[in-house]
């Protein structure tokens, strides 16, 4: 069933698009990854206008995290005041992120800097994430005690302390803070929610057990995603709502399967398999900068800024 | 003096281009004036037809043709060229073409080099690249021509840019017509629906019509709310994906329980 849709003003397979959102809904839901990383790159693959599918992904996502976070919160695995936390860091970093993003567009490199950002980002956090991942996998495979770093670095140093009930730690709020904005800022630059660099950032710089971990992101991102679908519509009318319905459906049903593979799946497997998602895409990208182009010449309708 | 001197030479052309070629006019129709676009658009077809109406028979020698365009709203097109820099493929050059349209067909009764002349074609802009505005490109790039063809290349792969030669069907000199294929993906906007008749490569006569293509229904509305309450619509589409997640969530908590 073909359908035409109303800003992106392409006509659209009706059941390609719920497909689309039910892919990167079932792996939001089971990574706690928003998918902003997957769902933009699909939709330009099937012809959506790139600023349309920026602004429309973004929308989908924070369906796809409502959804996956009322399944995580019943199964009390928020940490609401960690996410409260990170939120705040997130929404300075992402307001410094969308001055610098004006700043790259108005020097004309802002594809470039994206997609070098996507490679770098995405292939060192997709790589230690596999190696820490396989590491553990095999130590509790050959049924080695499994320590956990309780090392006291200069993070346990710092002041401001607060206490995380549900991720059971008590460190102070700076890093937390830092971390947020880090991610903010990165998210605004590369359009996206930000998940797969503050998963791995929270398990791996803050200490959080993993079992929290998803729930937390998912919760950070509906905040950070609807901030940038409302912006996006206000700057640039480019949020198409037809489109944004059906990766909607498509998305929140993927996502209520997907909680419930990742609930069954181990920790180690589970980030073994985000980390090997990851990598896919960082090497996609990378590709695509390295190798000839078949099509040299693009057009876009406008003139040159 | 100088008046009089061209209202002669205006004579002495009239009567050289003989008593037939200046009696021979266009009466068309489309079988439809107006496209919607509505939710479950997929293109539409358009019949464009019509015939030529004589004062007397026919006394030229050469064949009657007709050429007929539909060309969609233009807009300034940017081109660019990917190059391979420190080992990396990144646009590095760019032109500007002034005014492209968005849709151009051209359908005709045979191959154009036999029906059309190029000083006609200059003068009535009917092929596509005499219908791209492309001012001072030489300004912006020293090879600016080729990104003016390869955009023409792309636009003709995705259909978008057409020529059927020979797709005009003309019956006894008299009778014509042609069906034109509007692609799924159009711009709403007015299409202009030119028809032009030939002899000897030489325009004697023209025909213009307007096809209004719009949005209608759900699109429309969707469309205007997102031009007109950007704010509005924003905060309505993120209150859509929430509730949608919502309603996910519990339809699926009722369905394990």
């Amino acid at each position: 069933m073909q359908l035409y849709l109303p800003i992106a003003e392409v006509s659209v397979n009706a059941f390609l698009l719920l497909g689309i959102g039910g892919i990167v809904g079932f792996l939001s839901g089971m990574f706690g990854v928003g998918g902003g990383f997957l769902i933009t790159p699909l939709l330009f693959f099937i012809g959506i206008p790139p600023a349309v599918a920026v602004a429309t992904g973004a929308n989908q996502v924070v369906a796809s995290s409502v959804s996956g976070v009322l399944a995580q919160v019943r199964r009390r695995a928020v940490d609401f005041h960690m996410g409260l936390v990170l939120l705040l860091g997130g929404l300075c970093g992402s307001g410094l992120g969308i001055w610098v993003f004006a700043r790259l567009t108005a020097l004309g490199q802002v594809d470039l800097f994206v997609q070098l950002s996507y490679v770098l980002f995405l292939g060192l956090i997709g790589m230690m994430m596999f190696q820490e991942s396989l590491r553990s996998l095999l130590r509790a495979r050959g049924n080695a005690p499994v320590r956990r770093a309780r090392v006291h670095t200069w993070v346990h140093r710092l002041p401001f302390k607060m206490k995380f009930r549900a991720s059971g730690l008590y460190i102070s709020v700076l890093p937390p803070l830092m971390v947020g904005a880090l991610v903010g800022f990165l998210a605004a630059i590369m359009g996206v929610g930000g998940g797969f660099i503050m998963v791995p950032a929270m398990i791996y710089l803050l200490g959080m057990p993993t079992k929290v971990v998803v729930g937390t992101s998912l919760f950070q991102i509906i905040f950070v995603t609807a901030f940038t679908t409302v912006m996006h519509a206000v700057t640039n009318q480019t949020v198409d709502m037809l489109l944004a319905l059906l990766l909607i459906i498509g998305g929140v049903v993927g996502a209520q399967l997907g909680t419930q593979v990742g609930v069954r799946l181990k920790a180690e497997q589970l980030r073994i398999l985000l980390s090997l998602l990851v990598l896919a895409v960082a090497i996609k990208i990378a590709l695509d900068l390295l190798l000839q182009p078949a099509e040299l010449y693009s057009f876009t309708p406008g003139r040159l800024p | 003096m100088t008046a009089r001197i061209a209202l002669g030479l205006a004579l002495i052309a009239a009567l050289w281009a003989g008593p037939g070629a200046r009696a021979e006019t266009i009466v068309a129709g489309l079988s439809q004036n107006a496209v919607s676009i509505t939710t479950n658009f997929d293109g539409s077809e358009i019949l464009i037809y019509g015939a030529v109406k004589r004062d007397g028979p026919v006394t030229a020698n050469k064949p009657l043709e007709v050429i007929i365009t539909v060309e969609g709203p233009s807009l300034p097109m940017t081109i660019r060229r990917k190059d391979r820099r420190h080992g990396i493929w990144i646009n590095t050059a760019a032109v500007t073409v002034d005014s492209a349209p968005t849709f151009y067909a051209v359908a005709t009764t045979g191959p154009l080099t036999r029906v059309l002349k190029d000083t006609d074609n200059l003068r009535h802009r009917i092929t596509i690249p005499r219908v791209i505005r492309a001012v001072g490109l030489t300004e912006e790039a020293a090879d600016a021509a080729d990104f003016v063809l390869a955009y023409l290349r792309l636009q003709d792969e995705a259909g978008v840019y057409r020529v059927d030669q020979g797709a005009v069907e003309l019956l006894e000199e008299t009778l014509f017509r042609t069906d034109v294929e509007l692609p799924a993906n159009l711009t709403d906007g007015e299409y202009r629906v030119r028809i032009f008749l030939t002899r000897d490569g030489r325009v004697i006569d023209t025909q213009e019509r307007v096809i209004g293509v719009r949005k209608a229904g759900v699109e429309r509305f969707l469309f205007n709310l997102a031009q007109e309450q950007p704010l509005l619509s924003g905060l309505l589409s993120v209150l859509m994906a929430v509730l949608a997640g919502w309603l996910a969530s519990t339809a699926f908590r009722l369905i394990r329980s």
